[in-house]
């Protein structure tokens, strides 16, 4: 066959199935489409990634596998950290696949502009990964449910803990974009606010695998406070440098946002005496150990805080569902709104006005070599920290329709 | 008058477009790929017309975009002058570009293009009115001339379709012309178009500018049509991707960039979800082969082998 | 605090070093790039990729089949510098007569493969490579704590640009390459195998990034992308070395690893794109680059 033959052969080919493709399935009414995009390669994967797609079908297992009288659809992609994947994605299902929830991974910037979509295309839209508070103040819609945690509490938790113990000079390393300046910043009110000082920071790319520079800044500074404002990997890899390059003897490393899948990356050894706060930790209870023993059968790793955020968000959205009749976005909001949280994850936790899911944060220590009993127990608990003084109070939302 | 092979494609082409809203077909993969089209119609007008290789196209094809989209947020500036203001920061971006890269020659010029390139992307990363990382999100669509609301996918696919038919057009007009036919001997033997007396370097320029602007068309377009303007858009790998679209549709020809476009974008649309990153791996095998086997591209290869033909039975 | 321009000594020390160690890699990088381009005319695109590639087959050594740092930092390169030569000899082969567009074009397509194949097979994020048992510990240098394994890239790096540059300048074998580089059919026509020689020479430059990739791997994580941002740095090194030049390359690597330092102490942000206003301007006033011959 001719060369040009062969292209014009494959170009039909690769058009026609293209198109067949990207033809939309006709959207069944009252049928429930749960959607995840979530980082599930890169920098935070480990965090939610592909593992967290157990936990939803264990979710919708658990409920029974359909609702309204027709069985739950789940689907996901990777949003590889990029805004305007997540963004695309998420209007995509909403117009083509009849989308009726979306979760949320990893990554506030692409959560920030999902939530965007979410308001224009009215699709319930539960962040679980994203960090950033201004999702529920600035940024919020009348669709977004903040479920496990955010900047607020994170610094409520870790940053009040670490002033308390001595540490009031503090040095941001922060990760350049929106998730690491919201958490510098509520970081600072709380070092300020505890009589502390931010002597200086430094804004680091997301996905930095060197930080000997940004570290030696930080020595430079005089701070006695290394306040790592990132997450995954980032975290990870910052915190090793610090231990390589010495300058955690100097300055102590504040993990403002750690999940148990990066102590267990970074061992004990090196992460013992860290501050952190969580949403929930697998080794609380009977019914989160239950819970984390599941997981970690199918998966061979403990849940981390947002793995079961994802389990808890799927069954709350479905059951209130159940209990509205219907798909329709604005009946469901409703009854999320009037629901009472009670399961593995939380105790008496609800969906307040502004889409913060109000619950008792934890904030934790991590364990030495010595003190750790048995695999996966990283954790001491140092302070339980009920929801209202975790998140805030609601009159200290800038969520433009909250009624104060 | 003889309607000609070429010309039956074209109106085929302009009949499947207009009927594409009612094929189900979702407009913003559309819209996505005529945006891409422009772009890589623009870059061809620079590779395949006059023989320069622009490394880092996407400055003009993402700054136009930013400034589009800012203008629409935070100002609220009327959709077409908006489109216009960036199509003018792009036509700016690319004299300045292009003033110092026609200095130089071949590799070199391709290179200052890529380092000019580079700055562009960390001024964008750095400027407070890009936001960095984050981008600029939720730009709200408007209206052409306050008449005709483009919220509406349908209602801005026919925008966007009108616009790219326009582009063809016009591309068409400039290489047609007198300036066209300059330019295209510029780039099949500069040393004779100088000894000739052209002002070579002037009409280089002018290339260029038209070239950076024509991506910037493609890029406010998009951020319109897509509601974001993002880092993305003005990083290498877009420079990267646009490279491919127009040498595996066809440098020198028409169609071209387009249908290296739409085969880019649809491949990235539908293998992305199915094989991850395998994507790239393919993208990457395309190229090689083209570079190597298909140098004319889709559209090349199929308009020699017309022409041989042509000239056999005739 | 002694301070130096208002900024504080032992800072600008500090990134003075680490820009040291930066600035080695640099140079064993571009080493690689100015062989390939200087002997070939090829603009290899590839480069990062191969030097990912070098990082990968390390971290595989170790974790498939146990072996150390030290086999690595031998068996690396010679591993990737096999594949580069398969490369040569299928693809770049055919492009030589063509414009050198198309050859940068092919390794540009090429590095998408590689990167997409590894990413597809490893993810995106990273592994860790243990620093060698030998080097762990540190050199309290008084103003900063340095890792002995960055003092070991910077004495490797050296050490192997300094041959390297004695191979190509200053013995027969050099002498031919060179002739053959500027004049092909003449060097045939003495009976050099011209074309094997570009093969090898190929082989050599890719095995020079692998190697730089296993001496990266317990600095940074070996990922997929760890080569993609780095290749065009590197390019800017070679450009403003004088793309013909081993000697420039070196030196120029070098120089921009302190410059890029310096940077992260008055503007941090823009440290990686001082490198390209630089290369800009030097393109602009002196295209054939600071020690070039073109």
């Amino acid at each position: 066959m001719k060369k040009h033959q062969i292209l014009g052969a494959v170009s039909a080919m690769v058009i026609a199935t293209a198109l067949a493709a990207v033809n939309p399935a006709a959207a069944a009414t009252d049928q429930v489409v749960i959607g995840d995009i979530d980082d599930m390669s890169g920098v935070y994967a480990d965090v939610i990634g592909p593992n967290g797609l157990e936990a939803v079908k264990m979710a919708i297992d658990d409920f029974g596998g359909s609702v309204l009288g027709k069985p739950i659809t789940f689907i996901s992609a990777d949003h590889q950290n990029k805004p305007d994947i997540g963004a695309s994605k998420y209007r995509e299902w909403a117009d083509q696949s009849g989308l009726t929830m979306l979760l949320g991974g990893s990554n506030t910037g692409v959560s920030l502009a999902m939530a965007k979509v979410a308001g224009e295309k009215k699709v319930p839209f539960f962040a679980v990964g994203a960090a950033g508070s201004s999702l529920t103040n600035k940024d919020c819609t009348p669709y977004t449910v903040h479920y496990s945690y955010d900047t607020t509490s994170l610094a409520n938790g870790t940053a009040s803990a670490m002033v308390q113990a001595g540490g009031k000079k503090w040095f941001f390393l922060t990760a350049d974009y929106a998730f690491g300046t919201q958490l510098q910043e509520a970081a600072t009110k709380v070092v300020e606010k505890n009589g502390g000082t931010v002597v200086g920071s430094v804004r680091v790319p997301l996905g930095t695998t060197d930080f000997s520079s940004f570290l030696l800044q930080a020595q430079g500074s005089g701070g006695d406070v290394v306040g790592l404002a990132n997450a995954g990997t980032d975290f990870v890899n910052s915190l090793k440098s610090a231990n390589e390059f010495g300058i955690s003897a100097t300055m102590k490393p504040a993990a403002l946002l750690a999940f148990i899948s990066d102590i267990h990356a970074l061992s004990l050894n090196t992460a013992k005496g860290l501050y952190l706060t969580t949403g929930w930790y697998w080794d609380l209870n009977d019914t989160t150990r239950a819970f984390g023993k599941r997981f970690f059968a199918k998966t061979g790793k403990m849940p981390t805080m947002n793995q079961s955020g994802y389990y808890s968000s799927t069954l709350t959205y479905l059951n209130a569902v159940k209990a509205a009749g219907t798909t329709d976005s604005d009946k469901v909001m409703a009854e999320l709104h009037k629901a009472k949280i009670n399961d593995m994850f939380v105790k008496d936790g609800y969906i307040r006005e502004d889409g913060v899911m109000v619950h008792d944060m934890y904030v934790m220590q991590v364990k030495s070599p010595e003190e750790s009993k048995y695999p996966w127990d990283y954790y001491k608990l140092i302070k339980t920290m009920p929801g209202e003084e975790a998140f805030g109070p609601l009159s200290d939302s800038t969520c433009p329709f909250v009624k104060k | 008058m003889q309607i000609t092979w070429p010309r039956r494609i074209e109106i085929a082409l302009l009949m499947f477009g207009l009927c594409v809203p009612f094929l189900g077909i979702y407009p913003v993969f559309m819209m996505k790929l005529l945006c891409f089209g422009i772009f890589a119609a623009a870059f061809n007008l620079l590779l395949g017309f006059s023989g320069l290789l622009s490394f880092g196209h996407a400055a003009y094809f993402g700054i136009a975009g930013y400034v589009t989209a800012w203008l629409r947020l935070k100002i609220g500036l009327p959709t077409e002058l908006a489109i216009l203001a960036g199509v003018a920061a792009s036509a700016m971006t690319g004299l300045v570009v292009g003033a110092l890269a026609i200095r130089r020659q071949g590799i070199y010029f391709a290179m200052i293009t890529l380092a000019l390139a580079q700055c562009i992307y960390f001024f964008c990363l750095e400027a407070s009115f890009t936001g960095g990382e984050n981008g600029i999100q939720g730009v709200p669509r408007g209206s052409l001339l306050g008449i005709i609301g483009l919220q509406s996918d349908v209602s801005m696919y026919f925008f966007v379709l009108a616009v790219s038919v326009g582009v063809y057009l016009a591309i068409k007009q400039i290489v047609g012309s007198p300036f066209g036919q300059v330019l295209k001997a510029i780039g099949e033997n500069e040393q004779r178009a100088i000894s000739l007396g052209y002002s070579v370097n002037r009409y280089k320029i002018l290339a260029f500018v038209l070239s950076a602007s024509l991506a910037g068309l493609g890029g406010s377009l998009k951020s319109l049509v897509l509601g974001l303007a993002t880092l993305s858009d003005v990083h290498q790998s877009t420079s990267g991707e646009v490279i491919l679209m127009t040498l595996l549709g066809g440098t020198g020809t028409f169609l071209g960039p387009f249908v290296g476009a739409g085969i880019v974008v649809t491949l990235q649309e539908y293998l992305s979800d199915r094989v991850g990153a395998w994507v790239s791996v393919v993208i990457g095998l395309i190229f090689v082969v083209c570079v190597l086997a298909f140098r004319k591209g889709i559209v090349g290869e199929i308009a020699k082998q017309f022409r041989a033909r042509q000239v056999s039975v005739s | 605090m002694t301070t130096i321009a208002g900024y504080p000594l032992p800072v600008v020390l500090g990134q003075l070093v680490l820009g040291f160690v930066n600035g080695s890699f640099y140079a064993l990088l571009s080493l690689g790039l100015a062989v390939i381009f200087g002997l070939l005319r090829v603009v290899n695109f590839a480069h990062g990729a191969f030097y990912m590639l070098g990082g990968f087959v390390a971290y595989l050594l170790l974790n498939w089949f146990g072996l150390n740092y030290w086999v690595a930092l031998v068996l690396a390169p010679l591993l990737v510098g096999c594949l580069g030569i398969v490369a040569e000899r299928m693809l770049l082969r055919h492009l030589y007569r063509l414009d050198p567009l198309y050859n940068l074009l092919l390794t540009f397509g090429l590095a998408m493969m590689i990167e997409g194949f590894m990413q597809q097979q490893f993810g995106s994020s990273g592994y860790t490579y243990p620093v060698p048992q030998a080097l762990t510990g540190v050199y309290k240098l008084g103003f900063m704590i340095l890792p002995i394994y960055r003092a070991w890239v910077i004495l490797a790096s050296l050490t192997v640009c300094f041959l390297a540059w004695l191979l190509i300048e200053k013995t027969k074998l050099g002498a031919t390459l060179r002739a053959a580089t500027e004049n092909a059919s003449l060097t045939q026509a003495f009976g050099v195998n011209v074309p094997v020689m570009v093969t090898l020479t190929y082989g050599a430059g890719v095995a020079l990034a692998a190697l730089a990739g296993v001496l990266a791997a317990p600095i940074t994580q070996v990922s997929p992308h760890m080569g993609t941002s780095l290749v065009v740095v590197v390019f800017a090194v070679v450009v403003i070395g004088g793309m013909g030049s081993i000697f420039g390359s070196i030196v120029s690597g070098l120089m921009l690893g302190f410059v890029e330092g310096l940077t992260k102490v008055v503007y941090p942000e823009a440290s990686t794109t001082v490198i390209f206003v630089i290369m800009a301007i030097v393109l602009l006033v002196r295209p054939s680059g600071l020690f070039g011959r073109d």
